[in-house]
């Protein structure tokens, strides 16, 4: 094993990690803020890689299939907002959960409605394909590497959306005391539609984006909503820093653990054996990361108890 | 005679009329279809045991679920093949007895619910409901990725274990076997639903402090009903595995957990014949609307929204009206 596939490794993980960060904000601001628990995130995920190849093979431009995937997500997750997630609010999770695994059913199978069951194909456009040599003789794909800057690019608006800003003023009185910023004249309603329409636009960007690396297709966004909850509940629900260091975690967790266990089992077991067991170990890593953490901290890495 | 009594009688008889009709009319595939039910019914009230009774949102039971199907998965591959499961410290053999079969999957998946009830019951709220989803993708991935027992592709047993005194390749006698077991479960389920351990679980779950006030451990009635509740959805799950005959991942798969918990929401919560209507109603619609269109999930998706939204006591609501539930 040398130092170069170790490092290409580490970049593998940071890239994970800032997609499933997209994901999570959304996930752990509608919680934060409205106390829903949202099932139906991951579809947000997959509308935005729809809209993004539908509208790059329409128009052939990666730009454009970008924007395409941020508008229809941020628009399907406002209409969901208005049409049903408003009646939960007040729920108890339990119907939460279900009437959002409802949507999941709705969504993913007219999805294999319109587009049928076969996977769609976004390209990488041409500019940012191919690899780029980073210092000590690393080759390393350019695209993967845009993806790493454009997510912190996100994280870092996100940031100043929340701190800086009057309506990321709005979102955290949100948090503390919903009645209070009701009484001081703030639109509450307005306010939580815009911030599902934000998180869901988010996540349709992370959807968009790897969508160009994997292919697109119905059911895409579960297993990456599931990886999302892992990382929300490491961080601590409702904070965003938390998120941000929970997907680090486990992006970096996750990639590390399926290139480093099978080698290290190599050293003490046949190699067939070694793959084997190391694989099956490497995907529950991140689990086991997470039934650590709470074992400490029953609230997650910056959850308020 | 309360209407819910009523009710719950007429939803058994049913569920008993419709496989001996289908036996008459020489219709085996409704047999299945009807045993299918049931066994999703067991499953049902293995997590509404949890669910509705302790108030614990667990999405991971699919876990158990698995665990039940691959314990059967097992034995009978090794009894299939001739080969004894461990050869050391003490020889264990692979069976295709069904009772044998049953306890392994209750013991195992009991041990499981015990060890992630434990570390799951560490929080609660939300957090339950996630690191219950995580346990439970956890072990998919696990099973995926294991190649002893056929990874990702499963496992195919070519003869359905056997039941002394009983053909169980007849679709009528599985039936009546899992038909008794589900009785057997409500039976012992509302017993302890009306026992002081019952009552002491809905107690927590209705007011933790004030249970902890007279003396009671919530943390652990919690965990005694999380185990039970995975060793009866361990229990259906060897039973679906033996419908089947055939067993993979996707046992443990959260679309899994997530259909066992629309039983209970279809039928109505907390109640003990809630999970037995929703499965049947489930099954009925799986039949009907696939029957309509490929994409009868949407439908699906539709009607349980529906009853979420404006149907919050379930079927046995609209039907019998806001009774006391039986806890």
């Amino acid at each position: 094993m040398s130092a170069v596939l170790l490092i290409e490794q580490i970049l593998n993980g940071l890239q994970f990690g800032v997609m499933l960060f997209l994901m999570a904000a959304g996930l752990t601001l509608i919680f934060g803020v409205m106390g829903l628990i949202n099932l139906a995130h991951g579809s947000f995920y997959m509308i935005g890689a729809f809209a993004a190849a539908a509208t790059a093979a329409a128009t052939g431009s990666f730009l454009l299939a970008l924007a395409a995937s941020l508008v229809a997500a941020a628009v399907a997750g406002a209409i969901v907002e208005m049409t049903v997630i408003r009646r939960l609010y007040k729920r108890d999770h339990l119907d939460q959960v279900l009437a959002t695994f409802a949507l999941i059913l709705i969504f993913s199978e007219g999805t294999r409605w319109l587009f049928g069951s076969f996977p769609l194909f976004l390209e990488i456009p041409e500019y940012l394909s191919g690899p780029i040599s980073l210092p000590f003789g690393i080759q390393y794909p350019q695209y993967r590497l845009a993806i790493i800057a454009v997510g912190l690019l996100v994280a870092v608006g996100l940031f100043a959306l929340i701190a800086r800003t009057r309506i990321g003023i709005q979102i955290r009185a949100g948090e503390s005391d919903r009645e209070m910023i009701a009484a001081l004249g703030v639109d509450i309603s307005k306010l939580y539609t815009f911030v599902f329409a934000l998180g869901a636009a988010l996540a349709g960007f992370a959807g968009a984006l790897i969508g160009a690396i994997q292919s697109v297709q119905v059911g895409m966004g579960e297993p990456v909503l599931i990886l999302a909850f892992v990382v929300i509940v490491i961080g601590g629900i409702g904070s965003i820093k938390g998120a941000l260091l929970g997907a680090l975690l486990v992006g970096l967790t996750d990639t590390l653990a399926g290139f480093l266990l099978p080698a290290a089992f190599g050293l003490i077991m046949e190699p067939s054996a070694a793959a084997s067991v190391g694989s099956s170990l490497a995907s529950m890593s991140i689990y086991v990361l997470m039934a650590g953490v709470l074992l400490f901290r029953p609230t997650g890495l910056f959850g308020r108890s | 005679m309360r209407k819910e009594t009523i009710l719950n009688a007429c939803v058994l008889l049913g569920l008993l009329a419709v496989p001996l009709w289908a036996l008459r009319v020489d219709e085996p595939f409704i047999i299945t279809l009807a045993t299918k039910a049931v066994i999703f019914a067991i499953a049902g009230v293995g997590l509404n045991f949890s669910l509705g009774l302790g108030g614990l949102v667990s999405l991971g039971h699919a876990a158990f679920f698995g665990i039940g199907g691959y314990s059967m998965g097992i034995l009978a591959s090794h009894a299939q093949s001739y080969t004894p499961l461990m050869g050391w410290p003490l020889v264990i053999d692979g069976t295709n007895s069904m009772p044998l079969i049953w306890l392994f999957a209750v013991l195992i998946s009991s041990l499981f619910a015990l060890v992630i009830g434990a570390l799951s019951l560490r929080t609660s709220g939300v957090y339950f409901i996630m690191i219950t989803l995580a346990f439970g993708q956890m072990l998919f991935f696990f099973m995926i990725s294991w190649p002893a027992y056929g990874g990702e592709d499963g496992l195919v047993i070519y003869v359905r274990n056997g039941f002394p005194g009983l053909n169980t390749l007849d679709p009528i006698q599985f039936f009546g076997i899992c038909f008794a077991l589900l009785c057997g479960v409500l039976l012992a389920v509302s017993r302890i639903a009306r026992s002081s351990f019952g009552l002491a679980l809905g107690g927590a779950r209705q007011n933790e402090e004030r249970m902890q006030a007279v003396g009671l451990v919530p943390c652990k009635l919690y965990l005694i009903a999380f185990t039970i509740s995975g060793a009866i959805t361990g229990l259906s799950g060897a039973l679906f595995a033996d419908l089947n005959r055939f067993v993979s991942p996707t046992m443990f798969s959260w679309q899994m957990s997530g259909e066992i918990m629309i039983f209970i929401i279809l039928g109505g919560t907390g109640r003990l014949f809630g999970p037995v209507v929703g499965a049947a109603v489930f099954i009925l619609l799986e039949y009907l609307l696939g029957g309509l269109s490929e994409f009868w999930h949407v439908y699906l998706g539709a009607i349980l929204l529906g009853v979420v939204l404006f149907a919050r006591g379930g079927l046995i609501e609209l039907i019998v009206g806001r009774e006391v539930a039986h806890d």
